[in-house]
């Protein structure tokens, strides 16, 4: 009963969400609209990671590589061959995918805070590479003048912030939709299965690591398709969007919006950004000190987003915690 | 021109070279803190290359061409960061029960602040470095002109690392911290808290970092982006030294120290990959030498 009055209040404040986005362009000024299309390019880069923070219990800082790679590839695509948002969001979803994919091998066996380490320096990485790449990204200069471009074929060019707005919101309603269904799959059930107990799943014949490459490349490509659709909401692309900071607020908004949830996700994301720009716009050259003591107060206040509910301790009699064991080969033969 | 004259030259492979073995040091000596933040309390330590950038504006604010302003520089430097990493330590040590998220946000929120008040006290653009006047300039190297200060550094360097092998293989506090990592338990059975073990090695990691600081100033300057740029190559060499071994840490800061040197003087245009094609060679030829590295959560 009382879960049930949750969920319909849970619902009841979706729906109200989702007609408040719906209605903003009419409602509020140009700049709050383009504004708001970029929250929403970001959110969905933060679907991506609570889709490996939170479901598949992989804690990441590097989720702005394959952003910042389908951004540069949609930014490219766009300005050379087609102007078909269509086509760029396959391209930039290709390329995050891509990019995840070639360091799958990195990623694959990495937990808890190396797998953070090393999404980091890939990150960051990243973010060097396209700072130093002159000649395709503009280095620190950024590619600015990128071409409008139309959602389909025969459709017309998005020419004002309310329909670059709209494109946006249609394209990220899509894909977190298509994120949720599979989810509901047996898809989702395994990638919290390994989150929870990635031993027993082991036993149970799985093979993990292919589970946490499939789920990387996944949200590689989300977080890709995130990128042509910052492109389209700002028509201008720097490396200064996939900085080090934006890895960190992202984290928090995944974890402020509770981690295994990806609608939480997207509006920790939306409050973390809203509050950011914010920020910068009352306190010039004050907004990093305050922002820095935010995320202090943050930590201290919420709840742990990064730990797990204690299924296993209701389970099975607790255990004192050791060191893991010496990791044997499982029935199937894989190590993840 | 009198150095041409006398039948020195610039090589394009020997100076690059020694400036990598210089540039690997440091981060070498800035990334020992990292690893035994992460070694031992399994803390992703963001805030490291802020501790670096203390050292750094440290130097350039208290540098002046003599030598007593460089002892009082890295003394200054030193005590600072030290303080700053206990103040991380003191911040995380009531977290110590959370995940390892909210420890990396934690410690990203002090690099965030603690870098805004850096830039506020120190201003926006990277102050000059002055060095006392013995080693500002150039000395001659098997027939190559090279900065002297560059070869002291590689010459201090070597020893802050043969130091802190000593430390941690041979001393007490080194034998507990190595404990530590292995049984934490066990060393609380002993009756040592791993929570000051904690602490210190926060402050120790503080200091290493604080004098890579101070020392490093004419080589990675102090600057807005210094943080960030310490952080990812100290991120970097751990990650591709086998994330937790000193030795391993050494030999990748050397190689990146290279990578960069070498790399930019022998191939301009492939500069940027180079780092990210090392990281992919080094897991190509010992992905298990990463897949069994020890997992802290």
């Amino acid at each position: 009963m009382r879960r049930g009055a949750v969920r319909a209040l849970r619902r009841g404040v979706a729906a109200m969400v989702v007609a408040a986005l719906v209605l903003a362009p009419w409602t509020v000024d140009d700049y709050t609209v383009a504004l708001l299309a970029r929250t929403l390019a970001l959110g969905l880069v933060a679907v991506s990671v609570a889709l490996l923070t939170g479901v598949a219990g992989l804690p990441t800082l590097g989720q702005t590589a394959p952003y910042a790679a389908g951004a540069y590839a949609s930014a490219v695509v766009g300005s050379h061959l087609s102007d078909v948002g269509l086509v760029h969001l396959a391209v930039a979803a290709a390329a995050g995918a891509a990019l995840a994919a070639v360091t799958v091998p990195l990623v694959v066996s990495a937990r808890g805070v190396v797998l953070l380490m090393i999404t980091l320096a890939v990150g960051e990485l990243a973010v060097t590479v396209v700072g130093r790449w002159r000649s395709v990204t503009g280095g620190t200069d950024g590619l600015a003048g990128v071409a409008a471009s139309r959602p389909l074929w025969g459709l017309p060019v998005l020419a004002t912030d309310r329909a670059r707005y709209l494109y946006t919101l249609v394209v990220v309603a899509a894909l977190v939709g298509v994120v949720l269904l599979v989810l509901r799959t047996r898809v989702g059930l395994l990638l919290r299965a390994g989150r929870d107990d990635e031993a027993r799943l082991r036993a149970g014949g799985h093979r993990v690591a292919v589970h946490v490459a499939g789920v990387h490349v996944a949200a590689g490509a989300v977080a890709g398709a995130a990128g042509s659709l910052l492109v389209v909401a700002q028509q201008f692309v720097s490396p200064a969007d996939f900085g080090f900071d934006t890895s960190a607020l992202l984290l928090l908004g995944v974890v402020i919006g509770g981690t295994a949830s990806v609608g939480g996700a997207l509006v920790g994301a939306a409050l973390v950004v809203a509050a950011r720009d914010w920020l910068f716009g009352v306190l010039p050259g004050q907004a990093p000190l305050v922002l820095g003591l935010a995320f202090v107060a943050a930590v201290y206040l919420l709840p742990d987003g990064g730990r797990r509910p204690p299924v296993r301790g209701r389970l099975l009699p607790t255990v004192p915690a050791r060191r893991p064991a010496p990791e044997s080969p499982t029935p199937t033969g894989v190590r993840a | 021109m009198t150095a041409v004259a006398a039948g020195i030259r610039f090589d394009p492979y020997v100076v690059p070279a020694l400036d990598g073995v210089a540039y690997g040091l440091l981060v070498f000596v800035a990334a020992a803190g990292l690893v035994l933040c992460f070694g031992v309390a399994g803390i992703l330590n963001l805030a490291h290359g802020t501790l670096y950038a203390i050292g750094g504006y440290t130097a350039a604010a208290l540098l002046d061409g003599g030598w007593p302003s460089l002892a009082l520089a890295l003394a200054v430097g030193v005590v600072a960061a030290t303080a700053s990493g206990a103040l991380v330590a003191g911040l995380l040590t009531r977290l110590a029960a959370r995940s390892h998220l909210t420890q990396a946000l934690l410690t990203f929120g002090v690099a965030l602040a603690g870098g805004s008040l850096l830039v506020s006290a120190f201003g926006p653009d990277d102050p000059p470095v002055r060095l006392p006047a013995a080693l500002d300039g150039s000395v001659a190297v098997a027939g190559h002109r090279y900065a002297a200060y560059r070869l002291v550094f590689i010459v201090v360097a070597a020893l802050l690392a043969g130091l802190l092998h000593l430390v941690v293989r041979r001393t007490r506090a080194g034998m507990l911290v190595r404990a530590a990592v292995d049984d934490a338990e066990m060393v609380a059975v002993l009756g040592v808290s791993p929570a000051r073990i904690r602490v210190g090695v926060l402050a120790a990691a503080g200091a290493l970092a604080g004098a890579a600081g101070v020392l490093g100033a004419p080589i990675i300057g102090p600057g807005p982006d210094t943080a960030d740029a310490v952080l990812l190559l100290s991120l970097v060499v751990v990650v591709l030294g086998g994330l937790g071994s000193m030795a391993g840490t050494l030999l990748a800061a050397l190689a990146v120290g290279q990578i960069q040197t070498l790399g930019v003087a022998l191939a301009p245009s492939a500069a940027p990959f180079l780092l990210f094609a090392a990281m992919a060679a080094v897991l190509a030829v010992r992905a298990r030498g990463l897949a069994t590295a020890r997992r802290a959560t």
